[in-house]
């Protein structure tokens, strides 16, 4: 659970140092007039940026317990370390390819590049799609060699931790999916759904690398 | 963008108000309608793990009388008992419920940020409930492994529920974290960006404190439930072994190859731990309000009492093996965690001080919403003292699986958050339905419930020390227990039919107040918060009709010297002393 709780950990002091700055050296029962810099919205974020991060924390719990919970059955005895497909290297670069990819679109909504939006979306729907093929190739490779889910806790860990991480990829897919319908539909009111995209694309970059690392050293 | 540009946003929403009564009162995206719609739904599933418990108990106080509760039944019974009460009923009350009315009206903001996510919250918290009633009626009935799902007996041969009863169990718990989730996700936005100019974090009403602090909680921990949730949905159908160690059952092998229980019961308190606050942090913060409002003063200690919040919250996550001492933990382990949960009893006590202090001197009105708030801080300190026993490993050790843990944690999170629920309800009724209700009637209620609720658990201690354990279906003959253990069963059981029958004074009261309740004052208690000042009552769509509140002071402004009333809305600006009064604030 170690490695759950440094997790936490600093999800909760991040917030609780946020929250302790904004209240160590308030006096609440004096009445004031309004002050104006008291306007500013914290972190001077939007409201979806704001839900988007709060998932973010949320996702991260998720996975780290996963992960936590996948060391402490890692250390009983009738466990047989998985050696993972090669193929997962390469699914690795699409991975990061297509987070380039949405950082490069992000890029051009931000300078109101808009010639490149159609094409940026594009490529990383591609790459996205391309990843989790790559995904369920390299499931097709472990059944192929008789690797099965419920052979080995360890094989069981890794379908559960990579179908996971695809449901999660799954659901940005969903968000991209209706980004690049309004912008071929004519709509330019995408800047906010790419930004948003981009960071979960980064995000569940990490994930995996994170995820991939522990699977590799194990 | 600031938030005034928010609030703005929404403020175009005014123009296209809900019209038909499809819109505006079931596919509504109002969380005044969306609060009820959780309210009504987690008290009807609260109604049914009611006689859930009455059942149970007439099968404890009198074993061998009522031919219609077999073994199978009773275990049943007290796990859709457990699960409804503290998550169908009290997280989706607190937080879906009180969190959904009183966020928006207390920060001054029109609506949840997201109105759309927030509809969808409640119509899939909706299906969850759903899920976990029809499997009441599937072939073997509902899951009877108790509400912690234990493995490897929640999902073998032998458990009741074991075909289609826990799948459905663990399904409608996996949706239900998708509903919280959404309506979580809207809570803590809500209050990091809609509030009304003036209102700074420390401006907030405790509830507010409260209801956020436990939305951070459930995020944060709710995703323990769901690891586990579906690691054992996997374990169950498809025959991994996650949990499942290498077990023959009835001389056959299921195929299992050695997967932890324990590692199960370390997911599942992870979640298990915080829930307790995830229930207790909203009853602290609203109860807060209560006293405060009621005694006419502010509350004691503002400041520490956010920080307790949040001191509380943070120590709930390193306490979850205290569940666990008698899974066979090492000493060190168990020591680590007697000392983080005896720690937490310090910022507990903050509170408890400060509740006390709060009323100290206080110009008391024992309204109704008084009397329950009063009375959780009896039933809170009660259950917390026992708390202090059963943290200590070596006390635990033997008291463990006894009633006295039952009493416990029914002292602590059944009795305390239910009676901040009645007098939150009682509270709030006048604004949120614009009636008032019977006053007689609601301090019946609360009496016969205080002090039925304590004619049940205090025995229930006594019999823990006994060492009648929990669980169990009927005792039997049993030489270490005297006879008059049973005559004490029969007594708690008739204590526990009388309380249940109460309750029906409170729905009595809900129908006497909607049909022929006088008609509300809109801030019938004087209070100082946001949602007593809207211009109407009950709150129109918006809550606030064409300008936004400004906010200019602290929720507690009660009895300040000075001022010819005993309260100074929010809303008030600093520097004008209100018509007819007084100048100077001086505190």
């Amino acid at each position: 659970m170690e490695f759950g709780l440094i997790i936490l950990a600093i999800i909760l002091a991040t917030l609780l140092g946020w929250i302790l700055k904004q209240s160590f050296n308030t006096q609440p029962w004096i009445a004031e007039p309004v002050d104006e810099a008291a306007y500013q919205a914290p972190f001077n974020a939007k409201p979806k940026l704001v839900a988007l991060t709060t998932f973010l924390a949320v996702v991260t719990s998720f996975f780290a317990l996963i992960m936590s919970a996948y060391t402490l059955r890692m250390d009983l005895g009738d466990w047989v370390p998985l050696t993972e497909p090669q193929l997962l290297w390469a699914n690795t670069g699409i991975l990061v390819a297509a987070s380039i990819a949405f950082q490069w679109t992000r890029n051009a909504a931000v300078l109101d590049a808009t010639a490149r939006l159609k094409p940026g979306l594009i490529i990383t729907g591609v790459l996205t799609t391309l990843f989790l093929l790559g995904q369920y190739a390299a499931w097709q490779e472990l059944y192929a060699s008789g690797q099965y889910v419920t052979g080995n806790p360890a094989n069981a860990f890794f379908f559960l931790m990579t179908g996971l991480h695809a449901v999660h990829i799954l659901g940005g897919m969903y968000v991209w999916a209706r980004a690049t319908q309004r912008l071929f539909g004519g709509s330019d009111d995408v800047e906010q759904s790419i930004e948003l995209c981009t960071i979960y694309w980064h995000f569940l970059l990490l994930v995996w690398l994170v995820m991939f690392g522990l699977l590799l050293s194990t | 963008m600031a938030y005034v540009a928010i609030a703005d946003r929404d403020h175009e929403e005014e123009h296209h108000d809900p019209q038909t009564f499809i819109t505006k009162y079931v596919w509504s995206q109002d969380h005044k309608v969306i609060a009820i719609q959780y309210g009504a739904t987690a008290i009807f599933v609260g109604v049914i793990a009611l006689v859930l418990s009455a059942m149970m108990r007439l099968q404890l106080g009198f074993p061998d009388t009522f031919s219609f509760i077999t073994p199978e039944n009773y275990y049943q019974f007290v796990t859709m008992h457990g699960m409804i009460m503290v998550i169908y009923l009290l997280t989706a009350l607190f937080l879906g419920g009180f969190g959904n009315y009183l966020i928006p009206l207390m920060v001054g903001s029109r609506d949840m940020v997201f109105p759309y996510m927030n509809m969808l919250s409640f119509w899939v918290y909706l299906l969850s409930v759903i899920i976990l009633l029809a499997s009441f009626f599937v072939p073997g009935g509902a899951t009877g492994a108790g509400w912690t799902l234990y493995p490897p007996q929640a999902i073998m041969p032998g458990t009741p529920g074991t075909d289609w009863g826990i799948i459905l169990m663990l399904a409608s718990l996996g949706v239900f974290i998708v509903a919280f989730t959404m309506g979580g996700l809207n809570y803590v936005t809500t209050v990091l960006q809609a509030r009304c100019r003036g209102m700074t974090l420390m401006r907030m009403p405790l509830s507010i404190w409260g209801i956020f602090m436990a939305t951070i909680l459930g995020l944060l921990a709710f995703p323990a439930l769901l690891v586990s949730a579906i690691m054992m949905l996997l374990d169950k159908t498809i025959l991994t072994s996650f949990f499942m160690p290498a077990i023959s059952s009835m001389g056959a092998d299921p195929g299992y190859t050695g997967g932890s229980p324990i590692l199960f019961q370390h997911l599942f308190w992870f979640f298990g731990h915080p829930e307790v606050y995830i229930v207790a942090l909203p009853a602290f913060g609203i109860v807060s309000d209560l006293l405060s409002t009621h005694a006419r003063k502010n509350i004691f200690g503002y400041r520490m009492m956010v920080w307790a919040i949040i001191a509380i919250g943070g120590l709930s996550f390193i306490v979850w093996a205290h569940h666990m001492y008698v899974s066979g933990m090492n000493p060190y382990f168990g020591f680590f965690f007697a000392t983080t949960t005896l720690i937490i009893a310090v910022p507990t006590a903050i509170k408890v001080y400060n509740w006390v202090l709060t009323l100290w001197e206080g110009n008391i009105h024992l309204r109704v919403p008084m009397l329950f708030a009063i009375g959780f801080i009896f039933t809170f300190i009660h259950g917390g003292l026992t708390g202090l026993f059963l943290g200590n490993v070596t006390i635990d050790l033997p008291l463990s699986d006894t009633y006295f843990v039952v009493a416990h944690f029914h002292m602590v999170m059944g009795v305390s958050p239910i009676l901040v629920v009645f007098g939150a309800i009682y509270h709030w009724w006048p604004k949120i339905t614009g009636r008032m209700y019977n006053e007689t009637l609601g301090k019946w209620h609360f009496w016969m419930t205080f002090l039925g609720t304590y004619a049940i658990y205090l025995p229930m201690h006594y019999l823990g020390f006994q060492g009648v354990p929990r669980r169990y279906f009927a005792m039997g003959d049993t030489d270490f227990l005297p006879a008059s253990a049973q005559d004490l069963n029969a007594a708690i059981t008739m204590s526990a039919l009388f309380v249940a029958a109460t309750q029906i004074l409170f729905f009595a009261n809900v129908i006497w107040s909607l049909t022929r309740g006088p008609k509300a004052d809109p801030n019938p208690w004087d209070a100082t918060s946001l949602e007593w000042q809207t211009p109407d009552t009950p709150p129109k769509h918006g809550n606030w009709g064409h300008d936004l509140p400004e906010v200019h002071r602290w929720a507690y402004d009660y009895s300040v010297p000075g001022y010819a009333d005993d309260f100074i809305p929010q809303n008030v600006p600093a520097d004008v002393a209100p018509a007819g009064r007084d100048h100077g604030v001086e505190h």
